[in-house]
């Protein structure tokens, strides 16, 4: 789960598939295969499906056809990909050290320590303020933290810069960057640019 | 085993951290037995006769107002849909859940059940068998009531309808909780009751958190 | 020079699978049905008020046995018959489980309703009182309040789909509940009622009795089934409906 050799024999394989909400099909007889140390940006217009197609990809909504696989993940050391949407899922009440570590131990921690994490998206300083006070940047920040503590294969991002200043889109970009290149994967959908080798775009259309 | 503490402990945390939760379920709990004299007069042996009974009623209602706290806040905020891709099984979590409901829920209703006995004119034995009818009959009711909210999670308006969709499944629940504090047929029929009410717990709290956490997978987007 | 046909032919299970196919075929089902329900209905209701003895207890009010007897037999089965459609949402994962689920809610809180309403006409000349909170009566009223939560439930959700196998939990939950809720609706009613209640069905049948109230029981089942295709052919037209209103929708903002 941490050697670089595991994730580079993973990839991603997408087959005819076809996702959508309910009745309504958003994208229709995908497939592509995305292999390890590369990344994906998701464009288009809003509408497009980009949120749907991660949302399905994560196996939070089922896909209507077509199938997706992780060929190469062995199951045993966990799950496959960690999920970043719009939401942060951040608690008031609770302080920043204790909502990271909460998913820490649910996540499995066998990344980066709470405080290295904290650290390295620049929220040394706010480690024990409660959750609650932290502007929107922050909190993206804190979301992005969970990430880092407990290392998953494959990342799928919805809008990660959102809310974020320049510093914030360069530290987004940084840790993909890092990420691809110990070999994992990921799938950004986004209208900003990401200034990152190695990442191929696919653009969603809008209605069929 | 330290992500299931984890989440117990958050989740008292987060009910604990002073919102007044528990406050106003133990008033509600108070006020609603307070409600009965007046309304079926303060006759004493009236009183102690339905005092059981109202003292079931009044946990029970209490245990349900509490069940959109159990998993609406996590949906609004994107945390279920986080708890789906954790590396702790859904139904791991959503038993720490139950747990914490039962603390946080019942427990300070068993607290104050004191008080109302004393103001319905419930007798002392008869007191000490409320207490154990409540201890062993209320982690039934935070199970089913758990159930019930994970059905209705995916429901934009659905306050009301995960209490209307449990209290049909809660009634032997009611039936042995009364049944073992005010025995008409004699102290067999009581312990009869416990047994019961004893097996209703252990299976619902046992296997809710199966059922709920399908609920929540299939209901969720 | 033969041409063979190689089409793969649709099994019986398909048929009855694919919407479509489920439209077509049972379109030529209905009549036959309903005329079938309605012989059986005129000929059971024939027998139960002239062809078949007055009980000595209870005199004439006992022909409402021949209804309320049947529809609460039908108040259980068509809950059987709802959490076999649950189970095959969940587990062969059949395509009409769902409409089928969703059709036998409001036709079983009916016939429960029905069930109640006769059980108290009976009982207002043979108890005295039009409810009285025995075992059975009270059993039944605590499956209606299941039956009409489920309808609300299908009401609450806007994804029906979604809805269904979450409703399908549900309904598998509640279908383990209902013995235990039986059981202790009987332990209480004994608690409460030490003195045997007068039981609705009657000790023992003599034959004469017997004819009617299975004519009843058969035209009633069929009047359920009847019933149930109907709504189950509406709810697939209902949700091509939605389907084209949706596409038309799309169509227009293009």
């Amino acid at each position: 789960m941490t050697t670089g050799q595991t994730r580079s024999q993973l990839f991603v394989e997408i087959e005819h598939l076809a996702c959508g909400r309910g009745e309504n099909v958003l994208v229709r007889d995908l497939s592509l295969r995305l292999e390890a140390g590369n990344g994906l940006l998701l464009r288009g217009p809003n509408g497009s499906g980009k949120s749907t197609l991660l949302l399905t990809l994560a196996g939070l909504l089922p896909p209507i056809s077509g199938k997706i696989g992780f060929p190469g993940h062995d199951a045993e050391t966990g799950p496959v990909l960690h999920y970043c949407g719009h939401r942060n899922g951040i608690r008031p009440r609770l302080t920043v050290a204790e909502t990271l570590s909460f998913w820490a131990a649910i996540n499995g921690a066998y990344g980066l320590t709470t405080a290295e994490a904290l650290a390295k998206v620049g929220l040394a300083k706010a480690a024990k303020l409660d959750a609650g006070y932290l502007s929107a940047g922050q909190q993206r920040r804190l979301a992005l933290a969970r990430l880092l503590v407990s290392p998953r294969p494959l990342w799928l991002l919805d809008e990660p810069t959102a809310a974020l200043d320049t510093q914030g889109h360069e530290l987004v970009a940084g840790l993909i960057a890092e990420h691809l290149a110990q070999g994992g994967l990921a799938i950004i959908a986004t209208h900003d640019d990401i200034a990152v080798p190695s990442l191929s775009t696919l653009t969603l259309g809008g209605t069929a | 085993m330290s992500g299931f503490l984890a989440t117990l402990r958050r989740e008292l945390r987060l009910s604990m951290s002073g919102s007044g939760e528990i406050l106003t379920l133990l008033l509600f709990f108070i006020i609603t037995g307070a409600l009965v004299p007046f309304a079926v007069g303060p006759d004493k042996e009236l009183l102690a006769r339905i005092a059981p009974g109202i003292v079931w009623i009044a946990a029970f209602l209490s245990m349900l107002i509490g069940l959109e706290k159990l998993f609406r806040p996590d949906r609004d905020d994107g945390t279920l849909a986080l708890y789906r891709l954790a590396d702790l099984p859904l139904s791991a979590i959503i038993a720490a859940k139950v747990i914490a409901h039962w603390l946080t829920s019942a427990l300070p209703l068993i607290i104050a059940s004191p008080f109302l006995a004393l103001i319905l004119a419930m007798d002392v034995p008869t007191f000490w068998r409320t207490i154990l009818s409540l201890l062993l009959g209320t982690p039934a009711l935070a199970a089913f009531g758990t159930f019930g909210a994970a059905i209705t999670v995916a429901i934009r308006r659905g306050g009301l309808l995960a209490p209307i969709l449990i209290a049909p499944l809660c009634v032997p629940v009611l039936i042995f909780g009364v049944g073992a504090i005010a025995p008409m047929g004699g102290p067999d029929q009581a312990s009869a009751a416990l047994l019961f009410l004893a097996a209703l717990s252990l299976i619902s709290v046992s296997l809710s958190p199966f059922a709920a956490a399908l609920a929540v997978d299939w209901g969720e987007e | 020079m033969t041409i063979d046909d190689t089409t793969p032919k649709m099994r019986w299970w398909d048929r009855l699978a694919h919407p479509g196919q489920f439209m077509i075929w049972t379109a030529y089902l209905i009549w036959p049905l309903v005329i079938l329900t309605g012989l059986l209905m005129v000929l059971g209701l024939y027998y139960a008020f002239f062809n078949s003895p007055a009980d000595y207890q209870m005199g004439d009010t006992v022909r409402i046995m021949y209804v309320h007897v049947p529809t609460a037999w039908l108040s259980q089965f068509v809950y059987g018959a709802m959490a076999v459609s649950a189970l095959g949402t969940l587990v062969w994962r059949h395509p009409m489980a769902d409409v089928s689920m969703k059709a036998a809610a409001p036709l079983g809180a009916a016939f429960t309703a029905m069930a109640l309403f006769t059980g108290s006409m009976w009982g207002r000349p043979t108890w005295g009182t039009f409810w009285e909170w025995d075992g059975r009566m009270t059993s039944t009223l605590i499956l209606l309040f299941i039956y009409l939560g489920i309808v609300a439930l299908w009401r609450a959700f806007d994804d029906q789909l979604r809805a269904a196998r979450v409703i399908a939990i549900f309904t598998l939950v509640g279908a383990v509940n209902v013995p235990i809720i039986k059981f202790s609706v009987d332990w209480w009613s004994t608690l409460h009622q030490p003195a045997s209640v007068f039981r609705p069905d009657g000790p023992t049948m003599p034959g004469s009795l017997l004819t009617p109230l299975f004519l009843m029981f058969f035209a009633f089942t069929f009047l359920f089934v009847t019933l149930q295709l109907v709504a189950m052919r509406t709810e697939v037209r209902r949700r091509r409906i939605a389907t084209l209103e949706r596409k038309a929708a799309q169509g227009a903002s293009a």
